[in-house]
């Protein structure tokens, strides 16, 4: 088995390093006060070509898989960001470059890759409703058919990154329920504008993630044309679960860049700190042990999730270690920012120390994309022959 | 012209050092290593020069061990156009000294034709600071070192040093050794599509044998040690105690 990585993937982590340093805790913090979106990060990671790193070369890509590029946003988010920066790679390269690559038209591919590569275009995807979360399948937003194209109505929650996006995956459904055998028939995506009649977003005042805006979104008869669908009519369900497949590995490698951020600002602050006498705090195995614990942990699920990245890149199942590498990175991402700031003891609660940061956007990732309980469910019937419990 | 840069692997600048336990020199086992940063600027300033249209070609040359071929790779992924490695140790902890590496390297540009090289003033893990001034009496060439400013002016480099005290500008003649200093530029990171560029570019790979240069070590290290641990300060309530205390102390 070979864990050796070659000469350009420790080139790329080269680069994204000093392309996240020029990033570092302050701006994050910074911003997260401000609740403003990263966009001079943003720039300067499309600007070093890392954003398009799996997308095709043809197309301003790197034509790469997802071990690099989950190698790129660990180091990126270990830098300064934490691991909402993760979330801006789901949203590009991932919801509208995968997407766009694998079922969008050549029109598309033409106009908008190169694009979302050199930063220009930013994209989201609409897809959880209030009554559609882990159960997305009971969603409610519909597309109906009028001339060429469809009209648009519903209503859509915890959508990622709309303001500073051009346009929006939408997840509807075109063929009513009564009319179809299965539920995951009939449902069709859309690569609509974020700016369009009937089309109105308001923001969600939450814990943590302040840097990329979370909003709940209504469509009001919103006309879609014709040439905007993207994918099969009405066979878009499994096409969209092949674009979603990789956002697990993505939020993973951006929790354990998080946790190694937080261990970091953790050891170092217990190397310097001394209460009692010429000790340092960090002599004492109270303090160590809960570190080199966490650093297990992360050092665990980020293998497992160079494994499940490695098999996506060879067309080999994933979902298993995928999920279960999410499960201990989101767990022990929380744990060791939680830590670090028990470490600081009072400084540990200002925000000038960072740790607070992490911790409030670690907590997000234990329910998002898919919350720790669904994974539990996934692996006690994939990987146990259990039977399925809801 | 072509332009010849050598660039030195050396322990990252990140890294906290540690000396080995015999006193033999820094622990550079499982280590992370880098380019030296002052050849960093020197690569970076290669490339500005091709840009310019001034440099027709960037070769970098490393010499050392076997893994200095990932620190080519690194200044071709940074937009050199082909590199050349010697192969002169093969184990980690063998510092080829800076008249062997001169010696190659006056090879390496005789055979290249070279008519500028740009080097680091220093490698940040001896502090040698004489590479650049060996290389240039070995040639005959000019040379100029600690630069933080150059410009190429038809048969002449108009270059800025920074000295005690302020800026010096002298114009030597060219080929012309040029060792570089921090301020010269900022050196840009490689992207992604140069890495996977630098991939095809071509690497030779040569031994100090094949240049006819003995490279075994005319110094001898006799000790390494850590620097000494900083001693507790002291607060004193007023002037009068300090001024007091640095006169106990001998200091004033």
């Amino acid at each position: 088995m070979d864990f050796i990585l070659n000469e350009e993937q420790k080139l790329m982590i080269e680069t994204a390093r000093k392309v996240g340093e020029k990033f570092g805790p302050d701006y994050w913090r910074a911003l997260d006060a401000e609740k403003a979106f990263p966009t001079e990060c943003w720039q300067a990671i499309c600007d070093a070509g890392l954003t398009g790193a799996m997308l095709p070369e043809e197309f301003g890509g790197a034509g790469l898989g997802m071990v690099e590029v989950a190698l790129i946003i660990e180091e990126l988010c270990a830098a300064g960001a934490g691991a909402t920066l993760a979330q801006i790679f789901m949203l590009n390269p991932i919801f509208g470059g995968v997407s766009i690559a694998k079922y969008g038209t050549d029109k598309m591919r033409a106009e908008w890759l190169p694009k979302l590569c050199s930063g220009e275009m930013q994209f989201c995807m609409a897809l959880t409703e209030p009554d559609a979360g882990s159960n997305s399948l009971e969603l409610k937003t519909s597309a109906t058919v009028e001339g060429n194209g469809w009209r648009l109505n519903g209503q859509k929650i915890w959508i990622t990154g709309v303001p500073q996006s051009q346009k929006m995956l939408v997840v509807a459904r075109t063929t009513p329920v009564g009319q179809i055998e299965k539920k995951t028939q009939g449902i069709s995506l859309f690569m609509i504008d974020t700016k369009r009649e009937g089309l109105s977003h308001t923001a969600i005042d939450k814990l943590g993630t302040n840097t990329i805006p979370s909003s709940q979104v209504f469509f009001d008869n919103v006309l879609v044309q014709g040439d905007e669908l993207i994918g099969t009519l009405d066979k878009g369900w499994h096409q969209l679960l092949d674009v979603l497949n990789t956002e697990r590995i993505v939020t993973t490698a951006g929790l354990i860049g998080a946790g190694r951020l937080a261990l970091k600002l953790g050891a170092d602050y217990a190397n310097e700190r001394r209460v009692f006498g010429k000790t340092p705090i960090g002599a004492y195995q109270s303090v160590q042990f809960p570190l080199a614990q966490h650093w297990a942990e992360l050092e665990a699920a980020k293998l497992l999730n160079l494994k499940a990245a490695s098999f996506f890149d060879n067309g080999l199942p994933f979902g298993s270690e995928s999920n279960a590498a999410k499960l201990i990175a989101s767990q022990a991402a929380s744990a060791v920012a939680e830590r670090a700031m028990q470490i600081m003891g009072g400084m540990g609660f200002s925000k000038e120390m960072h740790a607070e940061r992490l911790w409030r956007d670690a907590r997000l990732f234990r329910f998002a994309p898919v919350s720790e309980e669904m994974i539990l469910n996934y692996i006690s019937m994939a990987n146990l022959g259990l039977p399925r419990s809801y | 012209m072509k332009v010849l840069v050598p660039v030195k692997r050396v322990i990252d600048y990140n890294v906290k050092v540690r000396v080995k336990s015999d006193g033999s020199g820094v622990d550079l086992a499982n280590v992370k290593m880098s380019m030296n940063p002052f050849d960093e600027i020197a690569v970076e300033e290669a490339i500005r020069l091709k840009e310019a249209g001034t440099a027709d070609e960037v070769i970098a040359v490393s010499i050392g061990v076997k893994q200095a071929q990932e620190t080519l790779r690194t200044a071709l992924a940074m937009g050199a156009d082909r590199a050349i490695l010697v192969v002169a140790a093969d184990d980690v902890h063998q510092d080829i000294e800076p008249l062997a590496v001169a010696k190659i390297l006056a090879k390496v540009v005789e055979e290249e034709g070279a008519g500028l090289v740009l080097a680091g003033k220093q490698a940040i893990d001896n502090d040698m600071n004489a590479t650049g001034q060996m290389l240039s009496a070995l040639l005959g060439w000019s040379q100029a070192t600690f630069a933080s400013d150059l410009k190429i002016e038809g048969e002449h480099a108009v270059v800025t040093r920074e000295v005690d005290g302020g800026l010096q500008t002298i114009k030597v003649k060219m080929p012309a050794i040029v060792t570089v200093d921090l301020r010269l530029n900022e050196p840009r990171y490689a992207s992604l599509p140069n890495i996977m560029k630098a991939k095809k570019k071509p690497l030779d790979e040569k031994t100090a044998a094949d240049y006819g240069i003995d490279v075994s070590p005319r110094l001898e290290v006799v000790k390494t040690s850590e620097p000494e641990t900083r001693q507790a300060g002291e607060i004193v309530p007023d002037v009068d105690t300090l001024v007091a205390k640095l006169k106990e102390k001998g200091i004033i």
